[in-house]
């Protein structure tokens, strides 16, 4: 409970030893161990992490989406306005879900529905949270429309998700989680299957949109450009640890878990003087650990190149100062609390 | 680096079209043409490595497979050490096809799930009758070293390994008949950002050692910058610039791959150039527009890019762009 401390005025969304166990033939396995975060007003926060750490799996327990069985979130709470999600029952937490928290998933070709037109999928989504006529809704799904910044919305209402381009079909799904105005958007790779020229307009929305209405994100990316690109804070994801945290310039510029470092390095940038022609690139050995046979202590020890004895039992969570902590025994100068 | 003039070229493609003709919509009207790659041309030395880069949809993927002939070219000539494909006989073809392989981009589904590692890495060398047993099984396990396998991980079967283990089987496959030339379709965007710098260090670590050629497709630009000798950006169909690493990135010319450099996330916001943001996507290619084809998204388009289709001229020393302006990152 280290971060308990920190709760600030306008904290939209606090997370408290958020964990997701998942049975596996009749094995325990944790998937997400005790994760703490807190996300501001207006604030995005960005998590970062391979394929498999648990990023996903974070949003989709944020909205007690995680598939039961075999999974369940084992231990935490999540307050939104000071109302633990965890507690409702499955009406109240139903109408949480796309009024105050919404979510876009990563793939907008498989999350819309095929046989029916946009239009038809959104008024729906607007008649299931708003008392309106058929009408009203139309007329409100076509003003959505134009916020994302659709082209001609009154034909495109009238179109099947194929006949949209990929950039398109993300609009509109963003467009859908936008109907209540949500406090918290949660972005689930929101353009790793789009162009990059496409990727950027889509971020430009999300943040012209965030500047009018003042919504809180939370983006979940393995790729660092686009953190840098929208969040305010980081979270770094590993095995289903939050290995650290810090402000965007704090773990871009000054990472002090290996892993961040290790990520950062072997990322690609383009070099505006095209150095480092087929020069080997500082990789991270090994891969990320069979959740299956977890061994004990850090997570990432068997793929650091700075670990020591003492990282075979497992390092707390380091506070160094607001919203910024890391769980390594590197950073232990006797600050544990 | 050795200069690329003196090295032979290895593959030599003219004028390369693939069209696909869809069903008609009703018995009078023609039948619907995508033309997914409209006249390419390049060529590629011995050991260099050409990138092709380009947003999804622009032909990238389709050139690289008319290449190998997995799809029909519908026009143009490919010709691989001199040889025009398509003309030599079936027996030469069969064993220009053994210096031609490719890694495709998605190892999941690029592996059959019901062979074990080492029957993979062993198939093309029963396809084409190479040696004995004994022999096969020592070049499996001399190509699971090369790849950095181990020999016990023969027995695996796909499901077993991790993404980056699987693309290094998928490389094992490519390298087993020791081409001269491969096609790498997108060999790391499936991959996450750590496994990635391992796949890209093995096939540099490869071309060097074995003296590989590679046409490397992507539409990540710090990858191709990274791995390319020579860079082509691709638009709808056809090749709108085309010069060297080093050129391309520092005096980038067309519009187009302006856009696509300052669209990318640079991950250090030092590097803030001025955006030039495209609107829109990228046209069907069933219709696509006429005169130049990123006229619709440009903004310095005129009225002759409507009329006239440029071509790719060489604007300064190897340096090739098809735009009928000088644009430049002032304007």
């Amino acid at each position: 409970m280290d971060d308990s401390l920190e709760i600030k005025e306008d904290a939209v969304l606090q997370v408290m030893n958020l964990s997701v166990d998942f049975d596996v033939k009749g094995n325990n396995v944790s998937i997400l161990s005790k994760v703490n975060f807190g996300l501001g007003l207006g604030e995005t926060l960005g998590i970062v992490g391979e394929s498999g750490c648990g990023k996903s799996m974070t949003a989709l327990a944020l909205l007690r989406m995680v598939p039961s069985p075999p999974g369940k979130i084992s231990e935490g709470e999540v307050l939104l306005n000071n109302v633990d999600l965890m507690t409702l029952s499955k009406k109240e937490i139903k109408n949480i879900r796309g009024k105050e928290l919404s979510m876009i998933f990563q793939e907008p070709m498989t999350s819309l529905n095929p046989v029916f037109t946009v239009g038809n999928q959104l008024v729906e989504t607007i008649l299931e949270h708003k008392d309106l006529s058929r009408v009203d809704a139309l007329k409100e799904a076509i003003e959505l429309l134009r916020l994302v910044q659709i082209p001609a919305p009154e034909q495109r209402i009238k179109e099947y998700p194929h006949q949209l381009s990929g950039g398109m079909r993300q609009r509109i799904m963003i467009a859908m989680a936008l109907v209540c105005q949500p406090k918290v958007l949660i972005a689930d790779e929101p353009t790793t299957a789009l162009d990059v020229t496409v990727q950027a307009q889509i971020f430009d929305l999300l943040k012209e949109i965030q500047a009018k209405t003042k919504m809180s994100i939370i983006l979940i990316t393995h790729d660092f450009g686009a953190i840098s690109e929208m969040a305010d804070r980081v979270i770094v994801m590993y095995a289903g640890y939050k290995v650290e945290e810090g402000t965007l310039d704090e773990i871009r510029n000054s990472p002090l878990h290996p892993y961040t470092q290790g990520l950062l390095r072997s990322m690609l940038v383009i070099k505006p003087d095209s150095s480092g022609f087929k020069k080997p690139l500082p990789e991270i050995p090994g891969s990320v650990p069979d959740l299956l046979n977890r061994q004990p202590g850090c997570p990432f020890g068997p793929r650091c190149s700075q670990a020591t004895i003492k990282c075979r039992s497992m390092p707390p969570n380091f506070n160094l100062g607001f919203k910024r902590s890391v769980k390594c025994w590197l950073a232990d100068n006797g600050r544990v609390e | 680096m050795s200069e690329s003039k003196k090295t032979p070229t290895l593959l030599k493609v003219d004028k390369l079209k693939v069209h696909f003709e869809l069903k008609r919509e009703s018995w009078f009207s023609d039948k619907p043409v995508v033309h997914a790659v409209d006249g390419v041309s390049f060529k590629i030395n011995l050991g260099q490595t050409l990138g092709l880069v380009g947003e999804s949809g622009c032909g990238k993927t389709t050139t690289g497979r008319a290449i190998l002939g997995l799809v029909k070219s519908t026009e143009g000539t490919i010709s691989f050490e001199g040889e025009k494909l398509g003309l030599v006989s079936p027996k030469k073809m069969l064993q220009l096809r053994r210096r031609m392989q490719i890694i495709f981009q998605d190892p999941y589904s690029a592996l059959n799930p019901r062979q074990t590692a080492g029957d993979i890495v062993l198939d093309p060398l029963l396809v084409h009758n190479i040696g004995n047993s004994k022999e096969r099984q020592e070049r499996v396990d001399e190509l699971f070293s090369l790849v950095g396998l181990q020999k016990n991980q023969q027995l695996l079967y796909p499901h077993q390994f991790s993404g980056g283990q699987r693309q290094r089987i998928c490389i094992a496959r490519a390298l087993a008949l020791k081409p001269d030339f491969i096609v790498c379709d997108e060999p790391v965007s499936a991959l996450d950002v750590a496994i990635q710098a391992q796949i890209l260090n093995l096939l540099c670590k490869l071309q060097e050692e074995l003296n590989l050629t590679f046409l490397f497709i992507s539409h990540d630009l710090a990858v191709i910058q990274h791995v390319c000798d020579e860079i082509a950006v691709m638009y709808l169909g056809v090749i709108v610039e085309k010069a060297s690493r080093s050129e391309l990135f520092e005096n980038p010319r067309h519009p187009y791959t302006r856009a696509l450099l300052s669209a990318v996330l640079s991950g250090s916001p030092e590097i803030k150039v001025d955006r030039i943001r495209l609107e829109g996507d990228i046209p069907n290619p069933i219709n696509k527009p006429t005169g130049c084809r990123f006229r619709t998204r440009c903004s310095f388009a005129k009225e002759i890019c409507g009329e006239l289709e440029p071509v790719l001229e060489e604007k300064s020393s190897g340096h090739w762009e098809a735009c009928h302006f000088q644009t430049t990152n002032n304007q």
